[in-house]
């Protein structure tokens, strides 16, 4: 399919190297050269200097046989033209806008009505959603969720003192009902996709696929009384919009809410906008003002500055400080993953990552909109490992067979079958049906269809 | 450096290369000249065996891991001395060229497309040979990496350094974002005018189907080595007619027929560089009609001789069908700059290019007007987008190279103490990939006059003008190689 990416930032960047590698001929548009060259020179793109909004660009990028088209510039409202433009060229044309501004987001389903967007993602909304589950569950670092919410791939990391440390996989899932099945494994800093007789040892970390009711029981028993109790209150440092959205769903759950931002007049406004919180107008960085704030008594604690380093340093200081708390912590860059996941600093919130992922998941489904739909995407370990979720809606040769018969892709885990308002967690018996949505965990990357978990 | 990516490519560069020496073989099989074609098939065999071999021991994909720009660049230009390297051996081995600097000269000036030949005598030369000769032509003119991009997708780095280093011009812009596709339909496009032009020449009875493919590919990789003795004066006025048009349409940028295919005549016929194309060739070609009238020569019985030269020379093909040598000094003055301007970028033609010369006129007129208004702020634009700042550096740089490299080759082809015409038309012949100059080198001269190091100067020249002289320059420079 042919894509236009107006905007050659980050996420355009992320988009367009994922996208090229999934063979889509990619053609980015920027009215900034110098943002160009790295694409064109590490990516198998082209590029076009020029302004987006304009239907001479969209004509010279290609539009008339565009499939669709990503607007991720910096300003909202040209991405929300670009949209509106390359609508009008080619109807055909689907359009993705992002669009941050807070004071857009009750318009969402206005602009998708009246432009024709297919789809418009707000990352630090969706950013404050996943710390938002994150906080639900405390002790997991990572979590993902499939089947509109009934699954969740959950990540924790084996303390000495749990009971896992030790088990097999498959005693593991005999523990709990066979409901629970252990998808990933860490271990040393090797990603392993287990099977049945693979050992678990503390220190790894684990990803696990587990229907939401089952959440709590999992937790009795494996984890740390400490790790189970829950939030009654954050700290959020910076108040940006991230902070904004999360600290307004925290505060109707409950939750009390701290937010630490240097800025006197945003404080202001953060305190119009949210008065059950505690909007404190003080230097994050300084550790007195985080102590004076009651930092021990913390339940969880999230860096939301807009500087990544200072986040990394406030989450080392906090993870020293109140060693019971849930720490969070936002890092926009990506290029650092390997060395930034081995601090100690809790769970790490990419906004740019989620952002990709979002419009990756939209169109790979897209793609295959009459056959097996891709439900849901997720790119876990330094994206080195994919989460999928399909829907079967079409016939096709892996149906009907038992798993254990079926010449599966090495490095590769059918995690849950969905069937109706059954959870199965497969064996070698069970076997795909149409109208199932499976979950599928692998290190081969770029899956666009059910078909595509047959070994070639 | 990644030598493991640059002998991957290194490799694959062996292979294809022996699946080009079936060609000859086979045309040795059809024209029962056995004992050449045996030689032609062992080179081809060890070739592919080699080559295989590798591909089978080196399973991992090396070029995964950091293949760059500078990688890029010294495995294209190891390749072109490669190809040369290895072509000239069955040459030798035929007994066709008795000595191996000759066949190295031979075979280099092929797949330069240069056209140069050191054989005096035609029709001693085995059929495979002479197929052979055109064969690389034909493969060198649009590059054999762009082949080797169109049919293996490369997995990791940047493919596009490869492209930079052997597509001709100031700078390389794909015509379709995926690199594969863009390559697939270079070579599209120029197995298509190729055809076409094969097809046209079928009208003429009295043309040979082998001396018209072997025509044919001479014309589309604008190289120009004869057939046979008689060369293209030999053909009828059709013919002389149709290679005109062809040599033209082979030396225009490929950009413009993409542009045609997808229907945007607009874009394509507004093209600078083709209008400066068309502009500075039918100038000469005024020029030299308006000199020879003027000089006691009939014009018109020379019309066509005039425009197949300026086409010849200009695209640098080197295909000539009348004795120009003996035409006036100003003529030989506007053919020679002819020469030097070349083909357009993204073409198969050699020279400095059209689009380079276009842009240091533009620059020479910027700078005369910052003279007259100092603070006056003018951007160079081509085809109504500004040229950025590093296009502008690399066309200089290329042309002060490009001066220094023809000074010091004329310092050391001198030594053979030729006249000046016969060496400097020797060292530009050869360095533009023309194959044809003035002096001894003229229309029937032989280049096997040179001293076997002046040979082996010019094949340098040779490669360094096909592939613009900077990754020729880059493979010689220290710290390419350093860790």
């Amino acid at each position: 399919m042919d894509v236009i990416i107006v905007g050659c930032g980050r996420v355009g960047y992320i988009l367009a190297d994922h996208l090229s590698k999934e063979d889509h001929n990619i053609t980015l548009v920027d009215t900034d050269e110098t943002k160009l060259q790295p694409a064109l020179a590490n990516l198998d793109v082209q590029a076009v200097i020029g302004n987006g909004t304009t239907s001479s660009c969209l004509e010279e990028a290609g539009i008339k046989n565009t499939g669709l088209l990503i607007a991720v510039t910096d300003m909202d409202e040209i991405n929300m033209i670009s949209c509106i433009m390359a609508k009008k060229a080619n109807p055909k044309c689907q359009t993705i806008a992002r669009i941050r501004k807070p004071e857009y987001l009750p318009e969402r389903n206005y602009f998708k009505q009246a432009f024709g967007m297919s789809m418009i993602i707000n990352p630090e909304l969706a950013a404050s959603n996943e710390i938002n589950q994150l906080i639900n569950v405390p002790a997991a670092l990572e979590l993902d969720s499939f089947a509109r919410g009934r699954l969740d791939l959950l990540r924790i990391v084996i303390t000495e003192t749990s009971v896992l440390a030790g088990m097999r996989v498959m005693d593991v899932s005999k523990k709990f009902d066979r409901k629970v099945l252990i998808c990933i494994v860490v271990h040393n800093g090797e990603i392993i996709i287990p099977n049945g007789m693979s050992m678990l040892s503390a220190g790894d970390s684990i990803s696990v696929i587990i229907p939401k009711a089952m959440i709590p029981t999992f937790y009795n028993t494996v984890c740390d009384t400490a790790s189970l109790k829950v939030i009654k209150n954050v700290m959020i440092c910076g108040g940006g919009v991230t902070a904004h959205y999360l600290a307004e769903t925290l505060c109707d759950n409950g939750v009390n809410v701290k937010i630490i931002e240097d800025d006197r007049e945003r404080c202001e406004q953060l305190s119009a906008e949210l008065p059950k919180a505690d909007i404190i107008n003080a230097d994050a960085t300084n550790h007195d003002v985080l102590l004076e704030n009651g930092l021990e008594n913390m339940d969880a604690f999230v860096a939301l500055t807009t500087v990544d380093s200072e986040n990394c340093f406030l989450s080392l200081y906090a993870s020293k400080a109140a060693p019971r708390c849930k720490l969070i912590t936002r890092v926009h860059r990506l290029e650092q993953d390997e060395i930034i996941t081995t601090l100690p600093i809790g769970s790490i919130i990419t906004p740019r990552r989620i952002t990709a992922e979002a419009i990756l998941q939209f169109v790979r489904a897209m793609q295959n909109s009459k056959g097996s739909n891709v439900e849901a995407l997720y790119e876990l370990m330094d994206n080195k490992v994919e989460a999928l979720e399909f829907s079967i809606r079409e016939n096709s040769k892996v149906l009907n067979t038992p798993l254990q018969t079926l010449k599966l892709k090495k490095n590769l885990l059918v995690c849950a079958i969905v069937r109706g308002r059954r959870i199965i967690t497969p064996s070698g018996k069970d076997t795909l049906q149409l109208g199932d949505t499976v979950i599928v965990v692998t290190t081969n990357l770029g899956l666009k269809d059910i078909k595509d978990i047959l070994a070639d | 450096m990644n030598l493991k990516g640059i002998f991957k490519i290194l490799n694959y560069v062996v292979g294809i290369e022996g699946v080009f020496l079936l060609l000859p073989a086979l045309v040795g099989v059809i024209f029962r000249q056995y004992h050449a074609a045996l030689v032609y098939f062992a080179v081809a065999a060890v070739c592919i065996v080699v080559a295989a071999l590798f591909i089978f021991i080196q399973r991992h994909d090396p070029t995964k891991r950091g293949f760059y720009g500078k990688e890029g660049f010294v495995a294209t230009a190891l390749s072109w001395f490669i190809l040369s390297l290895i072509g000239a051996v069955p040459m030798y081995l035929t007994g066709d060229i008795p000595n191996y600097v000759d066949a190295l000269f031979e075979s280099t000036s092929g797949y330069t497309t240069t056209g140069a030949s050191v054989i005096p005598d035609l029709s001693v030369i085995s059929l495979p040979t002479i197929f052979f000769r055109s064969f690389t032509h034909w493969i060198g003119g649009m590059g054999v990496l762009v082949f080797i991009l169109a049919i293996l997708p490369m997995s990791g780095g940047s493919p596009l350094s490869i492209m930079k280093a052997e597509s001709p011009g100031p700078s390389v812009s794909k015509m379709v974002p995926k690199l594969q596709r863009t390559a697939m339909i270079s070579y599209g496009l120029y197995i298509a005018l190729t055809v076409l032009e094969f097809v046209l020449l079928l009208f003429d009875p009295d043309m040979p189907v082998f001396e018209n493919i072997c025509h044919t590919m001479g014309t589309a990789g604008t190289g120009g080595f004869s057939v046979t003795n008689s060369g293209p004066a030999g053909y009828s006025p059709y013919v002389k007619v149709v290679t005109t048009v062809f040599m033209m349409l082979f030396g225009a940028n490929f950009s413009f027929y993409f542009l045609l295919i997808t229907k945007k005549f607009r874009d394509a016929f507004g093209l600078e560089e083709i209008r400066w194309y068309v502009g500075i060739f039918l100038g000469a070609v005024l020029m030299i009609f308006l000199n020879l009238h003027f000089s006691g020569f009939d014009a018109r019985e020379n019309l066509l001789g005039i425009f197949y030269s300026c086409a010849s020379l200009m695209t640098t093909t080197g295909y000539t069908i009348v004795d120009f040598g003996k035409w006036p000094v100003f003529t030989h003055v506007v053919l020679m700059t002819l020469m030097f301007v070349g083909g357009c970028a993204g073409s198969t033609g050699g020279g400095f290019k059209v689009s380079r010369i276009m842009l240091m006129l533009k620059q020479v007129g910027k700078e005369v007007r910052q003279q007259i208004h100092p603070n006056q702020v003018y951007s160079i634009r081509v085809d109504k987008k500004p040229v950025s700042a590093d296009v502008l550096k690399s066309c200089n740089i290329v042309f002060i190279s490009y001066v220094m490299i023809l000074i010091a080759s004329c310092l050391l082809v001198s030594l053979d103490d030729f006249d000046f015409t016969t060496t400097f038309s020797g060292v530009l012949a050869t360095y533009d990939n023309i194959g044809v100059g003035f002096g001894k080198v003229c229309v029937g001269g032989c280049f096997n006059i040179f001293s076997w190091h002046s040979k082996l100067v010019m094949v340098l020249d040779m490669i360094a003008g096909r592939l613009e002289i900077l990754p020729v320059l880059l493979l010689f420079h220290p710290a390419t190689w350093k860790k």
